[in-house]
């Protein structure tokens, strides 16, 4: 998966944590769970889901080799 | 006195806790400031998520919900799990190399070199330290509250004034000298060990405390439908908040990445990939803390003894809310493991900020100015211990004047970190950030923030909107405008500096260092 489409999915997550459409809703899951904390509860697994893909496929490698000191010649020479 | 005793015992459980790390101590300065950089996934998982999670996060929203309903959870859990686990991917990780790299202990330390600027070092320590203190003393009210209503009628003779409760000056000294016991030899291992076990701590309590009560409600269902009835607006966000509101809240959260003390917790990891369980874990970690809270909260407004009363009566104090339900549903002995749960997210907190505090004062401070020739690791050490012990005790004497409701507080606190957020994101991704540009941003933050905290009657007024929005949203925005114009105005930063943070360790390098880079 490509970093862009990591990072695109991460911006509509963000959109999507604005649900108007049930604002006013009492629906209860489960029989206890009201249908807007259900939402946001769901959303906390898919964020965590998205940031599994983002330390998988879109881990800043650099920093580790940053950290390490392993830069090229002329930054070596400062 | 079942309650206290458990309390107690845990307290000591702690102390105990840090003379064992002391024996892992490894006698310098870098071991006492960062843990030599030696932490694991698992240490910094939950040692980060302990710092995080504070009287904010279970007393305050409990209180919340119990006053406005489910919304908190979506205003600030949903909104912290992701804006925490993408600051810390996008710049936690970074800000660790940077730091590991030149051997930084505080963020003053980088962004002075960043931006060389000492002038910028030197009006970032007061406001740093500043909306630290106000953090720390969330912590010690929500505490002090916690243990109030735990222990009423412990002590019916000794303290009448508050009908036999533990009064707020003795446990507020009794929590302070625990947590300082453990970070006073310990340093920042001791902290993240004693989070580690305070977060198993409040994680496993708060789920048993959850289960307990919903069973004495009757059941989940008993107990959600019992709210539909009697406040069924409890159940839906409605009117308790605008749609505004909830959308600007996702602000409050990026202040993680401007906590001087998370800062530090980020430079002990031991590796970039040490951060890959702490930005997956996070977010569910966040929904197991907070969903219990914000039900036990809004079940409250409805929740009823046997003789028909409230279990938390609309006069009750703020911040009780938890307490009351645990003590009034739940047997003692839970009670006092739940009480020494809430100790324990507080107290994860209150160490990790007094120790930065005290970092901060002899690095940032005296070893700066003074010259790091005249200090060895021996005095390193001890002059940060002193600091520390300084810092709690200000911090102690500050907690007894009036205390004011926990949420509106920490909002107000963690507006202003929100506001330097800019600050560093750009230091980290906009070469073109220029010091007057970080300077003119850092002073209209301060001076935003501050008129806006004046207008709310300095957080009084806990629903304090401008323009309809948070006020956090115009501090961002005061920040960003700022950081942007001056940096476009102003000359660029020095090609040494920008080589010194900005190098690409593109492929090439990368490839040089045998580094696997994904594709893009």
């Amino acid at each position: 998966m490509k970093r862009t489409t990591l990072y695109l999915s991460l911006l509509i997550l963000f959109l999507l944590h604005q649900d108007s459409w049930l604002w006013d809703d009492s629906t209860l899951l489960l029989g206890f769970l009201p249908l807007g904390l259900a939402y946001h509860a769901l959303y906390c697994v898919a964020t965590s889901v998205l940031m599994y893909l983002l330390a998988t496929r879109a881990w800043p490698e650099e920093a580790e080799a940053f950290a390490a000191g392993q830069r090229d010649e002329e930054a070596a020479s400062e | 006195m079942t309650q206290l005793v458990i309390m107690a015992a845990y307290l000591a459980l702690l102390v105990a806790l840090g003379g064992v790390c002391n024996r892992f101590f490894r006698g310098t300065a870098r071991d006492y400031f960062l843990a030599s950089h030696s932490i694991g996934p698992v240490l910094l998982l939950m040692s980060i998520f302990g710092t995080t999670m504070t009287a904010f996060t279970l007393v305050g929203s409990t209180g919340e919900a119990f006053h406005s309903g489910i919304g908190v959870f979506g205003m600030l859990a949903s909104w912290s799990g992701l804006v925490h686990a993408a600051v810390i991917f996008f710049v936690g990780i970074r800000l660790w190399a940077i730091g590991k790299r030149y051997g930084y202990v505080t963020q003053i330390q980088y962004f002075r070199d960043r931006f060389e600027s000492d002038k910028l070092g030197l009006l970032l320590f007061p406001i740093l330290v500043g909306l630290v203190i106000p953090y720390l003393l969330v912590g010690l009210l929500g505490a002090r509250g916690v243990v109030r209503s735990l222990t009423v009628g412990a002590f019916p003779t000794l303290f009448q004034s508050t009908a036999g409760a533990v009064p707020p000056w003795l446990s507020g000294l009794v929590i302070c000298s625990v947590v300082l016991a453990y970070i006073f030899f310990g340093g920042l291992r001791g902290a993240a060990w004693a989070n580690t076990f305070q977060t198993c701590v409040f994680m496993l309590s708060g789920i048993v405390a959850f289960a307990v009560i919903a069973s004495q409600l009757g059941g989940l269902s008993a107990a959600t439908r019992q709210v539909l009835e009697m406040r069924p607006e409890r159940l839906t966000r409605g009117a308790a908040m605008s749609q505004l509101d909830f959308f600007t809240y996702w602000l409050i959260p990026l202040s993680i990445g401007m906590f001087p003390h998370v800062f530090q917790h980020w430079l002990t990891a031991r590796s970039a990939k040490t951060f890959r369980l702490t930005v997956v874990a996070h977010p569910i970690f966040i929904l197991i803390v907070w969903l219990p809270c914000v039900l036990i909260g809004v079940w409250a407004t409805a929740a009823l003894l046997p003789d028909g009363s409230p279990v938390v009566p609309p006069t009750a104090p703020p911040n009780t809310e938890l307490a009351l339900m645990v003590e009034k549903l739940t047997t003692p002995f839970l009670g006092g493991l739940l009480g020494a749960g809430i100790l324990a997210a507080i107290m994860s907190s209150l160490d990790s900020q007094f120790l930065c505090l005290g970092t901060m004062f002899t690095n940032d401070v005296v070893i700066h100015y003074l010259g790091e020739d005249r200090f060895d690791d021996r005095r390193r050490i001890w002059l940060a211990r002193a600091f520390v012990v300084a810092i709690v005790v200000v911090t102690y004497l500050l907690s007894l004047a009036e205390p004011r409701q926990v949420f509106p507080l920490g909002v107000w606190c963690f507006s202003g970190f929100t506001g330097l957020f800019p600050l560093v994101f750009a230091s980290i991704y906009w070469r073109r950030t220029t010091r007057a540009g970080a300077i003119a941003s850092v002073l209209v933050t301060a001076a935003v923030w501050l008129w806006l905290f004046h207008q709310s009657g300095y957080g009084a007024d806990p629903s304090y909107a401008f323009l309809g929005m948070m006020p956090v949203a115009t501090v961002f925005a005061g920040s960003v405008v700022t950081l942007v114009g001056v940096s476009l105005l102003t000359t660029a930063p020095s090609e040494k500096t920008l080589r010194k943070f900005f190098h690409p360790a593109g492929k090439a390098a990368l490839a040089r260092a045998g580094v696997a880079v994904p594709a893009d």
